[in-house]
Protein backbone atom coordinates (compact mmCIF):
# COMPACT_ATOMS: atom_id res chain seq x y z
CA UNK A 1 0.00 0.00 0.00
CA UNK A 2 1.14 3.78 -0.94
CA UNK A 3 0.89 6.64 0.98
CA UNK A 4 1.42 10.09 -0.63
CA UNK A 5 1.71 12.67 1.97
CA UNK A 6 1.16 16.74 0.89
CA UNK A 7 3.27 19.30 1.96
CA UNK A 8 4.05 22.81 1.29
CA UNK A 9 6.97 25.21 1.83
CA UNK A 10 5.93 28.22 3.82
CA UNK A 11 7.28 31.45 5.87
CA UNK A 12 8.18 30.03 9.08
CA UNK A 13 5.80 31.04 11.95
CA UNK A 14 8.06 34.06 12.98
CA UNK A 15 8.72 35.62 9.64
CA UNK A 16 8.28 39.32 9.19
CA UNK A 17 6.52 40.38 5.91
CA UNK A 18 6.47 43.41 4.39
CA UNK A 19 4.54 44.12 1.25
CA UNK A 20 5.80 46.49 -1.36
CA UNK A 21 3.38 46.88 -4.66
CA UNK A 22 1.19 44.02 -4.19
CA UNK A 23 4.24 41.64 -3.68
CA UNK A 24 5.05 39.74 -0.52
CA UNK A 25 8.34 39.14 0.78
CA UNK A 26 9.70 38.04 4.35
CA UNK A 27 13.12 37.47 6.15
CA UNK A 28 13.23 35.58 9.48
CA UNK A 29 15.02 37.41 12.31
CA UNK A 30 15.71 33.73 13.52
CA UNK A 31 17.18 33.63 10.35
CA UNK A 32 14.99 30.13 9.34
CA UNK A 33 13.14 32.17 6.12
CA UNK A 34 10.78 28.72 5.12
CA UNK A 35 10.37 25.86 6.85
CA UNK A 36 7.51 22.63 6.34
CA UNK A 37 3.72 24.24 6.50
CA UNK A 38 3.28 23.62 10.53
CA UNK A 39 0.45 21.56 10.05
CA UNK A 40 2.09 19.04 7.40
CA UNK A 41 4.17 18.16 10.18
CA UNK A 42 1.31 16.38 11.29
CA UNK A 43 0.43 14.64 8.30
CA UNK A 44 4.03 13.86 6.98
CA UNK A 45 4.18 11.66 10.68
CA UNK A 46 1.15 10.26 10.32
CA UNK A 47 2.45 8.93 6.98
CA UNK A 48 5.60 7.70 8.57
CA UNK A 49 3.49 6.18 11.12
CA UNK A 50 1.60 3.94 8.41
CA UNK A 51 4.41 2.47 7.47
CA UNK A 52 5.76 1.72 10.39
CA UNK A 53 2.51 0.52 11.97
CA UNK A 54 0.33 -0.63 9.56
CA UNK A 55 2.89 -2.06 6.98
CA UNK A 56 2.60 0.94 4.05
CA UNK A 57 5.13 0.14 1.47
CA UNK A 58 6.05 4.13 0.14
CA UNK A 59 5.42 6.91 1.87
CA UNK A 60 5.62 10.11 -1.02
CA UNK A 61 5.94 13.16 -0.41
CA UNK A 62 4.57 15.70 -2.90
CA UNK A 63 4.46 19.29 -3.68
CA UNK A 64 3.46 21.69 -6.32
CA UNK A 65 5.55 24.91 -6.33
CA UNK A 66 9.31 26.34 -7.05
CA UNK A 67 12.39 24.89 -6.52
CA UNK A 68 12.34 25.96 -3.40
CA UNK A 69 9.69 23.56 -2.26
CA UNK A 70 12.62 20.87 -2.32
CA UNK A 71 13.45 21.75 1.04
CA UNK A 72 10.16 21.00 2.33
CA UNK A 73 10.28 17.73 0.39
CA UNK A 74 13.95 17.00 2.35
CA UNK A 75 12.47 17.82 5.55
CA UNK A 76 9.96 15.01 5.34
CA UNK A 77 12.40 12.45 3.63
CA UNK A 78 14.56 13.76 6.59
CA UNK A 79 11.31 12.45 8.88
CA UNK A 80 11.07 9.27 7.18
CA UNK A 81 9.57 9.38 4.28
CA UNK A 82 10.72 6.96 1.45
CA UNK A 83 10.15 9.03 -1.70
CA UNK A 84 9.51 12.86 -2.71
CA UNK A 85 8.31 14.27 -5.57
CA UNK A 86 8.01 17.88 -6.62
CA UNK A 87 5.67 19.17 -9.05
CA UNK A 88 6.64 22.39 -10.78
CA UNK A 89 6.22 23.86 -14.24
CA UNK A 90 5.69 27.80 -14.84
CA UNK A 91 2.00 26.85 -16.43
CA UNK A 92 0.84 25.83 -12.83
CA UNK A 93 1.55 28.90 -11.51
CA UNK A 94 -1.72 31.22 -10.51
CA UNK A 95 -3.53 27.77 -9.87
CA UNK A 96 -6.64 29.20 -7.50
CA UNK A 97 -7.85 25.69 -5.43
CA UNK A 98 -9.57 24.22 -7.77
CA UNK A 99 -6.74 24.02 -10.19
CA UNK A 100 -4.70 22.94 -7.50
CA UNK A 101 -7.12 20.14 -6.52
CA UNK A 102 -6.42 19.24 -9.76
CA UNK A 103 -2.83 18.68 -10.24
CA UNK A 104 -2.47 17.24 -7.23
CA UNK A 105 -5.27 14.72 -8.79
CA UNK A 106 -3.17 14.13 -11.52
CA UNK A 107 0.26 13.72 -9.39
CA UNK A 108 -1.40 11.17 -7.64
CA UNK A 109 -2.87 9.26 -10.25
CA UNK A 110 0.77 9.53 -11.69
CA UNK A 111 2.15 7.69 -8.83
CA UNK A 112 -0.17 4.91 -9.02
CA UNK A 113 -1.74 2.98 -6.23
CA UNK A 114 -1.80 5.16 -3.69
CA UNK A 115 -4.37 4.09 -0.58
CA UNK A 116 -4.08 6.85 1.38
CA UNK A 117 -3.15 10.44 1.03
CA UNK A 118 -2.77 13.05 3.40
CA UNK A 119 -3.09 16.57 3.69
CA UNK A 120 -1.80 18.89 6.42
CA UNK A 121 -5.30 21.15 7.59
CA UNK A 122 -4.28 24.41 6.39
CA UNK A 123 -1.60 26.45 4.71
CA UNK A 124 0.14 29.03 6.78
CA UNK A 125 0.04 31.59 3.34
CA UNK A 126 -2.67 30.91 1.82
CA UNK A 127 -5.19 30.34 4.90
CA UNK A 128 -7.56 28.04 2.60
CA UNK A 129 -7.94 25.20 4.62
CA UNK A 130 -9.78 23.33 1.15
CA UNK A 131 -7.00 21.00 -0.17
CA UNK A 132 -7.79 17.86 1.06
CA UNK A 133 -11.42 18.03 0.27
CA UNK A 134 -11.18 19.23 -3.20
CA UNK A 135 -8.35 17.10 -4.50
CA UNK A 136 -10.65 13.63 -2.98
CA UNK A 137 -13.71 15.55 -5.16
CA UNK A 138 -11.22 15.51 -8.47
CA UNK A 139 -9.75 11.52 -7.73
CA UNK A 140 -13.34 10.58 -7.24
CA UNK A 141 -12.14 9.20 -3.35
CA UNK A 142 -13.88 9.69 -0.04
CA UNK A 143 -12.82 12.48 1.67
CA UNK A 144 -11.84 12.35 5.46
CA UNK A 145 -11.14 16.09 7.11
CA UNK A 146 -10.08 16.67 10.30
CA UNK A 147 -9.11 13.70 11.26
CA UNK A 148 -7.56 13.58 14.79
CA UNK A 149 -7.01 9.66 14.96
CA UNK A 150 -6.40 6.62 12.30
CA UNK A 151 -8.52 3.93 14.66
CA UNK A 152 -8.01 1.25 12.14
CA UNK A 153 -7.04 0.25 8.80
CA UNK A 154 -7.52 -3.26 7.12
CA UNK A 155 -6.83 -3.91 3.25
CA UNK A 156 -10.19 -2.12 2.05
CA UNK A 157 -11.70 0.38 4.44
CA UNK A 158 -10.18 2.49 7.04
CA UNK A 159 -12.05 3.56 10.58
CA UNK A 160 -11.02 7.81 11.79
CA UNK A 161 -12.01 10.22 14.50
CA UNK A 162 -13.08 13.09 13.32
CA UNK A 163 -12.96 16.71 15.36
CA UNK A 164 -15.61 18.74 14.36
CA UNK A 165 -17.00 22.04 15.99
CA UNK A 166 -19.03 20.34 18.30
CA UNK A 167 -17.28 16.93 19.09
CA UNK A 168 -15.65 13.58 17.36
CA UNK A 169 -17.00 11.44 15.29
CA UNK A 170 -16.32 8.37 14.30
CA UNK A 171 -16.53 7.05 10.49
CA UNK A 172 -15.75 4.02 8.55
CA UNK A 173 -15.08 4.44 4.39
CA UNK A 174 -13.81 1.86 2.02
CA UNK A 175 -10.25 2.84 0.76
CA UNK A 176 -8.81 5.01 -1.25
CA UNK A 177 -9.33 7.91 0.56
CA UNK A 178 -7.70 11.54 1.03
CA UNK A 179 -7.81 13.07 4.85
CA UNK A 180 -6.71 15.48 6.00
CA UNK A 181 -5.21 15.83 9.77
CA UNK A 182 -5.45 17.93 12.69
CA UNK A 183 -2.81 18.40 15.27
CA UNK A 184 -4.26 16.56 17.82
CA UNK A 185 -2.99 13.09 15.87
CA UNK A 186 0.00 13.02 16.69
CA UNK A 187 3.77 14.51 17.87
CA UNK A 188 5.70 15.47 15.03
CA UNK A 189 9.36 13.24 15.14
CA UNK A 190 11.99 15.42 14.16
CA UNK A 191 14.62 14.59 11.35
CA UNK A 192 17.35 12.41 12.53
CA UNK A 193 21.26 13.05 11.51
CA UNK A 194 21.07 9.88 9.13
CA UNK A 195 17.97 10.68 7.56
CA UNK A 196 18.77 14.71 7.15
CA UNK A 197 22.11 13.15 5.31
CA UNK A 198 20.30 11.05 3.19
CA UNK A 199 17.73 13.60 2.50
CA UNK A 200 20.92 15.92 1.74
CA UNK A 201 21.74 13.27 -0.88
CA UNK A 202 18.38 12.51 -2.35
CA UNK A 203 17.79 13.26 -6.15
CA UNK A 204 14.51 14.83 -5.68
CA UNK A 205 12.58 13.55 -9.38
CA UNK A 206 10.54 17.16 -11.01
CA UNK A 207 7.21 16.39 -12.93
CA UNK A 208 6.74 18.82 -15.35
CA UNK A 209 2.90 19.54 -16.93
CA UNK A 210 3.40 17.50 -19.95
CA UNK A 211 4.54 14.57 -17.50
CA UNK A 212 1.13 14.84 -16.64
CA UNK A 213 -2.52 14.27 -18.00
CA UNK A 214 -4.38 17.12 -15.90
CA UNK A 215 -8.17 17.00 -16.43
CA UNK A 216 -9.14 20.86 -16.72
CA UNK A 217 -7.75 23.85 -16.95
CA UNK A 218 -4.55 25.12 -14.06
CA UNK A 219 -2.38 28.52 -13.87
CA UNK A 220 -3.93 31.53 -13.70
CA UNK A 221 -5.79 31.89 -16.78
CA UNK A 222 -8.06 28.94 -15.32
CA UNK A 223 -8.22 30.64 -11.98
CA UNK A 224 -11.70 32.06 -11.31
CA UNK A 225 -10.05 33.46 -8.08
CA UNK A 226 -8.62 36.91 -7.64
CA UNK A 227 -6.15 37.16 -4.44
CA UNK A 228 -3.90 39.59 -5.72
CA UNK A 229 -4.51 42.59 -3.54
CA UNK A 230 -2.90 42.04 -0.62
CA UNK A 231 -1.79 44.21 2.48
CA UNK A 232 -1.01 45.11 5.57
CA UNK A 233 -3.41 45.12 8.77
CA UNK A 234 -4.21 48.06 9.72
CA UNK A 235 -3.06 48.92 13.29
CA UNK A 236 -4.73 48.76 16.38
CA UNK A 237 -6.41 51.94 16.95
CA UNK A 238 -5.03 53.80 20.29
CA UNK A 239 -2.85 52.81 22.19
CA UNK A 240 -3.12 50.71 25.51
CA UNK A 241 -4.27 52.06 28.38
CA UNK A 242 -2.63 50.76 31.91
CA UNK A 243 -4.40 50.98 34.48
CA UNK A 244 -3.11 52.09 37.77
CA UNK A 245 -4.45 52.13 41.13
CA UNK A 246 -3.56 52.66 44.72
CA UNK A 247 -4.77 49.12 45.86
CA UNK A 248 -5.47 46.00 43.35
CA UNK A 249 -9.52 46.40 44.07
CA UNK A 250 -8.97 49.69 42.94
CA UNK A 251 -7.29 48.83 39.57
CA UNK A 252 -9.59 46.26 38.87
CA UNK A 253 -12.97 48.60 39.79
CA UNK A 254 -11.63 50.79 37.00
CA UNK A 255 -10.89 47.78 34.64
CA UNK A 256 -14.23 46.96 35.08
CA UNK A 257 -16.27 50.19 34.52
CA UNK A 258 -14.23 50.21 31.78
CA UNK A 259 -15.43 47.21 30.56
CA UNK A 260 -19.12 48.02 30.71
CA UNK A 261 -18.73 50.96 28.86
CA UNK A 262 -17.44 49.28 25.80
CA UNK A 263 -20.54 47.44 26.36
CA UNK A 264 -18.17 43.75 25.86
CA UNK A 265 -20.17 42.30 29.30
CA UNK B 1 -28.25 34.00 -12.75
CA UNK B 2 -29.81 35.04 -9.74
CA UNK B 3 -30.72 34.38 -6.14
CA UNK B 4 -28.25 34.52 -3.40
CA UNK B 5 -28.13 31.18 -1.32
CA UNK B 6 -27.31 30.68 2.30
CA UNK B 7 -26.86 27.13 3.99
CA UNK B 8 -27.99 26.24 7.02
CA UNK B 9 -26.34 24.44 9.64
CA UNK B 10 -28.16 22.64 11.87
CA UNK B 11 -28.69 20.14 14.56
CA UNK B 12 -31.36 18.70 17.03
CA UNK B 13 -33.67 21.61 15.23
CA UNK B 14 -31.94 24.46 15.98
CA UNK B 15 -30.26 26.82 13.90
CA UNK B 16 -26.39 27.03 14.42
CA UNK B 17 -24.56 30.02 15.61
CA UNK B 18 -22.26 30.60 12.53
CA UNK B 19 -25.77 30.23 10.19
CA UNK B 20 -27.70 33.15 11.61
CA UNK B 21 -24.58 34.91 11.02
CA UNK B 22 -24.80 33.76 7.53
CA UNK B 23 -28.45 34.65 7.29
CA UNK B 24 -27.33 38.66 8.45
CA UNK B 25 -24.34 38.53 5.85
CA UNK B 26 -26.87 37.41 3.05
CA UNK B 27 -29.67 39.02 3.92
CA UNK B 28 -27.47 42.47 3.08
CA UNK B 29 -25.86 40.53 -0.11
CA UNK B 30 -29.36 39.60 -1.27
CA UNK B 31 -30.34 43.25 -0.60
CA UNK B 32 -27.62 44.91 -2.15
CA UNK B 33 -27.93 42.84 -5.14
CA UNK B 34 -31.74 43.15 -5.53
CA UNK B 35 -31.89 39.32 -5.33
CA UNK B 36 -34.22 36.73 -3.45
CA UNK B 37 -32.82 35.47 -0.42
CA UNK B 38 -32.82 31.40 -0.48
CA UNK B 39 -32.26 29.33 2.55
CA UNK B 40 -31.23 26.06 2.64
CA UNK B 41 -32.43 23.24 5.03
CA UNK B 42 -30.82 20.00 4.33
CA UNK B 43 -31.21 17.48 7.52
CA UNK B 44 -33.63 14.95 8.57
CA UNK B 45 -36.96 16.39 10.72
CA UNK B 46 -35.93 19.91 10.04
CA UNK B 47 -38.88 21.53 9.97
CA UNK B 48 -38.75 23.57 12.99
CA UNK B 49 -35.30 25.00 11.16
CA UNK B 50 -36.97 25.57 7.86
CA UNK B 51 -39.60 27.86 9.90
CA UNK B 52 -36.57 29.26 11.87
CA UNK B 53 -34.84 30.24 8.78
CA UNK B 54 -38.16 32.52 7.77
CA UNK B 55 -38.31 34.09 10.74
CA UNK B 56 -34.35 35.07 10.57
CA UNK B 57 -35.35 36.96 7.11
CA UNK B 58 -34.83 34.31 4.79
CA UNK B 59 -37.50 35.10 1.13
CA UNK B 60 -37.57 31.49 0.87
CA UNK B 61 -36.43 28.37 2.03
CA UNK B 62 -35.13 24.99 0.00
CA UNK B 63 -35.10 21.93 1.94
CA UNK B 64 -34.62 18.52 1.89
CA UNK B 65 -35.29 16.21 4.72
CA UNK B 66 -33.77 12.72 4.15
CA UNK B 67 -32.41 10.29 6.93
CA UNK B 68 -29.34 10.11 4.71
CA UNK B 69 -28.55 13.59 5.01
CA UNK B 70 -28.25 13.74 9.30
CA UNK B 71 -25.61 13.24 10.69
CA UNK B 72 -23.92 15.49 7.71
CA UNK B 73 -22.06 13.55 5.44
CA UNK B 74 -20.62 15.83 2.80
CA UNK B 75 -20.91 12.80 0.42
CA UNK B 76 -24.76 12.82 0.88
CA UNK B 77 -25.29 16.94 1.02
CA UNK B 78 -23.02 17.82 -1.89
CA UNK B 79 -24.18 15.75 -4.76
CA UNK B 80 -27.60 17.68 -3.15
CA UNK B 81 -26.91 20.80 -3.26
CA UNK B 82 -24.18 20.97 -6.21
CA UNK B 83 -27.78 19.14 -8.32
CA UNK B 84 -29.60 22.16 -7.12
CA UNK B 85 -27.13 24.55 -8.01
CA UNK B 86 -26.99 23.05 -11.14
CA UNK B 87 -30.56 23.48 -11.95
CA UNK B 88 -31.12 27.19 -10.49
CA UNK B 89 -28.49 29.18 -11.03
CA UNK B 90 -27.73 31.42 -7.84
CA UNK B 91 -25.26 33.58 -8.32
CA UNK B 92 -23.93 33.52 -4.49
CA UNK B 93 -23.52 30.68 -1.83
CA UNK B 94 -22.59 31.86 1.72
CA UNK B 95 -22.03 29.21 4.28
CA UNK B 96 -20.02 29.77 8.21
CA UNK B 97 -16.68 28.57 8.06
CA UNK B 98 -17.27 25.60 10.37
CA UNK B 99 -15.71 22.43 10.05
CA UNK B 100 -18.72 21.08 7.65
CA UNK B 101 -19.30 24.76 6.41
CA UNK B 102 -15.74 24.27 5.37
CA UNK B 103 -16.21 20.15 3.59
CA UNK B 104 -19.27 21.51 1.77
CA UNK B 105 -18.15 24.32 0.01
CA UNK B 106 -15.06 22.97 -0.95
CA UNK B 107 -16.89 19.62 -1.76
CA UNK B 108 -19.36 22.05 -4.34
CA UNK B 109 -16.99 24.07 -5.67
CA UNK B 110 -14.90 21.40 -6.69
CA UNK B 111 -17.34 19.60 -8.35
CA UNK B 112 -19.09 22.41 -10.11
CA UNK B 113 -15.35 23.85 -10.74
CA UNK B 114 -16.52 27.33 -9.25
CA UNK B 115 -14.66 30.00 -7.67
CA UNK B 116 -14.36 29.71 -3.63
CA UNK B 117 -13.27 32.54 -1.01
CA UNK B 118 -13.39 31.19 2.81
CA UNK B 119 -12.55 32.28 5.63
CA UNK B 120 -13.78 35.73 4.70
CA UNK B 121 -13.67 38.24 8.11
CA UNK B 122 -15.26 41.44 6.21
CA UNK B 123 -17.78 41.71 2.77
CA UNK B 124 -18.82 43.99 0.87
CA UNK B 125 -20.41 44.22 -2.92
CA UNK B 126 -18.79 45.94 -5.71
CA UNK B 127 -20.90 46.29 -9.08
CA UNK B 128 -22.33 42.67 -8.02
CA UNK B 129 -18.94 41.05 -7.05
CA UNK B 130 -18.39 40.29 -3.29
CA UNK B 131 -15.11 41.15 -2.17
CA UNK B 132 -13.95 39.41 0.83
CA UNK B 133 -11.76 40.47 3.17
CA UNK B 134 -9.59 37.82 4.64
CA UNK B 135 -6.19 36.84 7.15
CA UNK B 136 -3.13 35.15 5.17
CA UNK B 137 0.16 34.73 6.12
CA UNK B 138 -0.15 33.59 9.21
CA UNK B 139 -3.08 36.00 9.93
CA UNK B 140 -0.56 38.58 10.25
CA UNK B 141 -1.35 40.49 6.40
CA UNK B 142 -4.94 40.66 4.64
CA UNK B 143 -6.01 39.90 1.48
CA UNK B 144 -9.24 40.99 -0.66
CA UNK B 145 -10.58 38.37 -2.53
CA UNK B 146 -13.41 37.55 -4.72
CA UNK B 147 -14.54 35.48 -7.59
CA UNK B 148 -13.72 36.41 -11.08
CA UNK B 149 -16.89 34.45 -12.77
CA UNK B 150 -19.53 32.61 -12.55
CA UNK B 151 -21.21 31.21 -9.11
CA UNK B 152 -19.27 33.15 -6.19
CA UNK B 153 -19.20 31.05 -3.16
CA UNK B 154 -17.72 32.24 0.07
CA UNK B 155 -17.30 31.22 3.54
CA UNK B 156 -17.45 33.24 6.59
CA UNK B 157 -15.43 33.32 9.71
CA UNK B 158 -17.37 32.63 12.63
CA UNK B 159 -18.07 35.80 14.89
CA UNK B 160 -17.08 37.92 12.40
CA UNK B 161 -20.39 39.09 11.16
CA UNK B 162 -23.48 39.95 13.37
CA UNK B 163 -26.46 37.81 13.89
CA UNK B 164 -29.62 38.14 12.31
CA UNK B 165 -32.18 39.05 14.79
CA UNK B 166 -35.60 37.20 14.42
CA UNK B 167 -38.22 39.30 12.33
CA UNK B 168 -41.65 37.23 12.84
CA UNK B 169 -41.68 35.95 9.11
CA UNK B 170 -42.98 32.98 8.16
CA UNK B 171 -43.67 30.50 5.16
CA UNK B 172 -43.79 27.34 3.20
CA UNK B 173 -40.43 25.41 2.27
CA UNK B 174 -40.02 24.13 -1.12
CA UNK B 175 -39.22 20.63 0.11
CA UNK B 176 -37.14 18.35 -2.74
CA UNK B 177 -35.62 15.07 -2.68
CA UNK B 178 -32.46 13.74 -2.02
CA UNK B 179 -30.01 12.29 -4.86
CA UNK B 180 -28.31 9.99 -3.31
CA UNK B 181 -29.41 6.71 -1.68
CA UNK B 182 -27.45 5.37 1.72
CA UNK B 183 -26.29 2.64 -0.10
CA UNK B 184 -24.21 5.01 -2.67
CA UNK B 185 -22.57 6.85 0.54
CA UNK B 186 -19.45 5.78 0.64
CA UNK B 187 -18.87 6.79 4.64
CA UNK B 188 -20.81 5.49 7.15
CA UNK B 189 -20.47 7.13 10.50
CA UNK B 190 -20.52 4.94 13.85
CA UNK B 191 -19.99 7.32 16.25
CA UNK B 192 -20.17 10.93 17.66
CA UNK B 193 -18.68 12.26 21.31
CA UNK B 194 -20.45 16.01 21.61
CA UNK B 195 -18.16 18.11 23.29
CA UNK B 196 -18.85 18.08 26.90
CA UNK B 197 -19.79 21.23 28.45
CA UNK B 198 -18.61 24.70 28.98
CA UNK B 199 -18.42 26.99 25.95
CA UNK B 200 -16.55 26.46 22.99
CA UNK B 201 -13.97 28.90 22.01
CA UNK B 202 -15.07 29.94 18.33
CA UNK B 203 -18.72 30.81 19.76
CA UNK B 204 -17.48 32.43 22.37
CA UNK B 205 -18.07 36.59 22.79
CA UNK B 206 -15.70 36.27 26.08
CA UNK B 207 -12.74 34.60 26.41
CA UNK B 208 -10.44 34.34 29.53
CA UNK B 209 -7.08 32.93 28.39
CA UNK B 210 -3.48 31.60 30.86
CA UNK B 211 -0.32 31.04 29.86
CA UNK B 212 2.92 29.72 31.07
CA UNK B 213 2.40 32.53 34.10
CA UNK B 214 -0.13 30.70 35.10
CA UNK B 215 2.84 27.94 36.47
CA UNK B 216 1.26 24.74 36.31
CA UNK B 217 -2.15 22.81 36.08
CA UNK B 218 -4.03 23.95 39.58
CA UNK B 219 -2.78 27.80 38.15
CA UNK B 220 -5.48 27.48 35.62
CA UNK B 221 -8.52 27.69 38.46
CA UNK B 222 -8.44 31.65 38.84
CA UNK B 223 -8.67 31.60 35.14
CA UNK B 224 -11.40 29.04 34.77
CA UNK B 225 -13.60 31.31 37.31
CA UNK B 226 -13.02 34.34 35.65
CA UNK B 227 -14.14 32.56 32.42
CA UNK B 228 -17.62 31.29 34.16
CA UNK B 229 -18.62 34.33 35.85
CA UNK B 230 -18.77 35.88 32.68
CA UNK B 231 -20.12 33.16 30.50
CA UNK B 232 -16.84 32.99 28.44
CA UNK B 233 -14.62 29.86 27.01
CA UNK B 234 -11.16 29.27 28.44
CA UNK B 235 -8.46 29.79 26.51
CA UNK B 236 -4.79 29.06 26.37
CA UNK B 237 -1.23 29.63 25.05
CA UNK B 238 0.94 26.84 23.50
CA UNK B 239 3.42 26.78 26.03
CA UNK B 240 0.47 26.16 28.77
CA UNK B 241 -0.57 23.20 26.45
CA UNK B 242 2.78 21.60 25.44
CA UNK B 243 3.47 21.77 29.46
CA UNK B 244 0.32 19.62 29.60
CA UNK B 245 -1.07 21.98 32.24
CA UNK B 246 -4.52 22.00 29.53
CA UNK B 247 -5.95 20.11 26.75
CA UNK B 248 -4.76 21.26 22.78
CA UNK B 249 -8.87 21.73 22.29
CA UNK B 250 -7.92 25.14 24.61
CA UNK B 251 -5.12 26.58 22.18
CA UNK B 252 -5.49 30.22 20.85
CA UNK B 253 -2.87 30.71 18.01
CA UNK B 254 -1.42 29.90 15.05
CA UNK B 255 -1.54 26.52 15.77
CA UNK B 256 -4.79 26.68 17.62
CA UNK B 257 -7.35 28.36 16.98
CA UNK B 258 -8.35 31.35 15.42
CA UNK B 259 -10.90 33.51 18.00
CA UNK B 260 -12.86 36.78 17.33
CA UNK B 261 -14.62 37.33 20.78
CA UNK B 262 -15.89 40.77 22.31
CA UNK B 263 -13.84 40.75 25.01
CA UNK B 264 -10.28 39.10 25.04
CA UNK B 265 -8.23 38.72 28.99
CA UNK B 266 -4.66 37.24 28.73
CA UNK B 267 -3.64 36.09 31.62
CA UNK B 268 -0.09 35.73 32.31
CA UNK B 269 0.54 35.24 28.32
CA UNK B 270 3.36 37.14 27.01
CA UNK B 271 1.79 37.55 23.37
CA UNK B 272 3.95 36.08 21.18
CA UNK B 273 3.28 36.59 17.30
CA UNK B 274 1.84 32.74 17.07
CA UNK B 275 -0.24 33.49 19.71
CA UNK B 276 -1.15 36.92 18.12
CA UNK B 277 -1.86 35.47 15.03
CA UNK B 278 -5.31 33.76 16.68
CA UNK B 279 -6.74 36.53 18.49
CA UNK B 280 -5.61 39.76 17.03
CA UNK B 281 -9.13 40.01 15.87
CA UNK B 282 -10.72 40.29 19.40
CA UNK B 283 -12.60 43.53 19.95
CA UNK B 284 -11.43 44.35 23.34
CA UNK B 285 -8.28 42.45 24.79
CA UNK B 286 -7.20 43.14 28.09
CA UNK B 287 -3.56 41.95 29.55
CA UNK B 288 -3.16 40.91 32.74
CA UNK B 289 1.01 40.05 33.04
CA UNK B 290 3.37 40.81 35.74
CA UNK B 291 6.32 42.14 32.97
CA UNK B 292 5.27 45.75 32.13
CA UNK B 293 7.37 45.18 28.88
CA UNK B 294 5.08 42.07 27.41
CA UNK B 295 4.52 42.59 23.90
CA UNK B 296 0.76 41.65 24.89
CA UNK B 297 0.42 44.82 25.75
CA UNK B 298 1.09 46.73 22.96
CA UNK B 299 -2.10 44.88 21.59
CA UNK B 300 -4.15 45.57 24.44
CA UNK B 301 -6.62 47.92 24.79
CA UNK B 302 -6.54 47.60 28.64
CA UNK B 303 -3.44 46.77 30.71
CA UNK B 304 -2.90 45.89 34.28
CA UNK B 305 0.82 45.27 35.33
CA UNK B 306 0.62 42.75 38.37
CA UNK B 307 0.80 39.52 39.45
CA UNK B 308 -2.51 37.28 38.03
CA UNK B 309 -2.62 34.94 41.25
CA UNK B 310 -3.90 38.42 42.90
CA UNK B 311 -5.76 40.39 40.06
CA UNK B 312 -7.08 37.58 38.39
CA UNK B 313 -9.24 37.06 41.42
CA UNK B 314 -10.32 40.55 42.65
CA UNK B 315 -11.31 40.88 38.73
CA UNK B 316 -13.60 37.80 39.38
CA UNK B 317 -15.24 39.12 42.83
CA UNK B 318 -15.60 43.06 41.02
CA UNK B 319 -17.68 40.87 38.06
CA UNK B 320 -19.29 38.51 40.56
CA UNK B 321 -20.89 41.83 42.66
CA UNK B 322 -21.69 43.89 39.45
CA UNK B 323 -23.07 41.07 38.06
CA UNK B 324 -25.36 40.19 40.86
CA UNK B 325 -23.60 36.64 40.90
C1 LIG C 1 5.35 26.71 14.79
C2 LIG C 1 4.91 27.39 16.06
C3 LIG C 1 3.56 27.51 16.29
C4 LIG C 1 3.10 28.12 17.48
N1 LIG C 1 1.75 28.22 17.67
C5 LIG C 1 1.32 28.81 18.81
C6 LIG C 1 -0.08 28.96 19.06
O1 LIG C 1 -0.93 28.50 18.29
N2 LIG C 1 -0.47 29.57 20.19
C7 LIG C 1 0.43 30.05 21.10
O2 LIG C 1 -0.02 30.61 22.12
N3 LIG C 1 1.73 29.92 20.90
C8 LIG C 1 2.20 29.31 19.78
N4 LIG C 1 3.53 29.15 19.61
C9 LIG C 1 4.43 29.42 20.76
C10 LIG C 1 4.77 30.86 20.95
O3 LIG C 1 5.90 31.16 20.18
C11 LIG C 1 5.10 31.13 22.43
O4 LIG C 1 6.14 30.26 22.83
C12 LIG C 1 3.93 30.93 23.39
O5 LIG C 1 2.79 31.61 22.90
C13 LIG C 1 4.30 31.48 24.74
O6 LIG C 1 3.27 31.23 25.65
P1 LIG C 1 3.10 32.13 26.93
O7 LIG C 1 2.87 33.53 26.54
O8 LIG C 1 2.09 31.47 27.78
O9 LIG C 1 4.51 31.91 27.67
P2 LIG C 1 5.67 32.94 27.91
O10 LIG C 1 6.13 33.55 26.66
O11 LIG C 1 6.66 32.21 28.75
O12 LIG C 1 4.99 34.08 28.75
C14 LIG C 1 4.55 33.94 30.08
C15 LIG C 1 4.15 35.31 30.55
O13 LIG C 1 3.57 35.20 31.82
C16 LIG C 1 3.99 36.31 32.62
N5 LIG C 1 3.84 35.87 34.00
C17 LIG C 1 4.52 34.92 34.67
N6 LIG C 1 4.05 34.77 35.93
C18 LIG C 1 3.06 35.67 36.07
C19 LIG C 1 2.18 36.00 37.14
N7 LIG C 1 2.22 35.38 38.32
N8 LIG C 1 1.27 36.97 36.93
C20 LIG C 1 1.21 37.64 35.75
N9 LIG C 1 2.01 37.35 34.70
C21 LIG C 1 2.92 36.37 34.86
C22 LIG C 1 5.40 36.57 32.18
O14 LIG C 1 5.75 37.92 32.46
C23 LIG C 1 5.33 36.29 30.69
O15 LIG C 1 5.04 37.44 29.95
C24 LIG C 1 4.01 28.58 18.44
C25 LIG C 1 5.39 28.47 18.17
C26 LIG C 1 5.83 27.89 17.01
C27 LIG C 1 7.31 27.79 16.77
N1 LIG D 1 1.70 23.65 -3.15
C1 LIG D 1 1.38 22.62 -2.35
N2 LIG D 1 2.06 21.45 -2.48
C2 LIG D 1 1.73 20.38 -1.72
N3 LIG D 1 0.78 20.39 -0.79
C3 LIG D 1 0.08 21.53 -0.63
C4 LIG D 1 0.34 22.70 -1.39
N4 LIG D 1 -0.55 23.65 -1.00
C5 LIG D 1 -1.31 23.08 -0.03
N5 LIG D 1 -0.92 21.81 0.21
C6 LIG D 1 -1.52 20.84 1.14
O1 LIG D 1 -2.88 21.18 1.34
C7 LIG D 1 -3.15 21.44 2.70
C8 LIG D 1 -4.19 22.52 2.85
O2 LIG D 1 -3.88 23.55 1.96
P1 LIG D 1 -4.82 24.79 1.67
O3 LIG D 1 -6.13 24.29 1.18
O4 LIG D 1 -4.03 25.49 0.60
O5 LIG D 1 -4.91 25.57 2.95
C9 LIG D 1 -1.79 21.75 3.30
O6 LIG D 1 -1.73 21.47 4.66
C10 LIG D 1 -0.88 20.82 2.49
O7 LIG D 1 -0.93 19.51 3.00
Amino acid sequence: MKVVVCTKQTPSTTAVFSIKNGIVSWDDPGGKPNVVNPWDEYAIEEGIRLKENHGASDVIALAIGGEESKEALKTALAMGCTGAILVSDDAFAGSDAVGSARIWAAAINKIGDAKIVIFGKLTIDDNMGVAAMMTARKLGWTPLTFVSAIKSISADSITVERLLDDGKETVTAPLPVVISVVKEINEPRYPSFMGIRKANRAEIPVWKAADLSVNGGTGAAASKVDWSHIFAIPPRVGSVEMIEGDSIAEQVKILVDKLFEEKVI
Amino acid sequence: MSGVWVWIENSNGAVAAISREAIGVARTVANELSEELVGLVFGHQVSDVADAAFDLGVDSVIGCDDPTLAPFRVQAVGPLLAQLVQEREPSVLLLGDSTRGNDLAAWVAAELDAGLVTDAIELKVEDGTLKATRAVYANKLLSTAFVTQGLQIVTLRSRAFPQAEPTGGSGSAEWVDAVVAEDEIPAKVTGFAAKEGGVSLTDASIIVSGGRGVGGPEGFAPVRELAEVLGGALGASRAAVDAGWIPYEHQVGQTGKTVSPDLYIACGISGAIQHQAGMRGSKIIVAINKDPDAPIFSMARYGIVGDLFQVVPALTAEFKARLGK
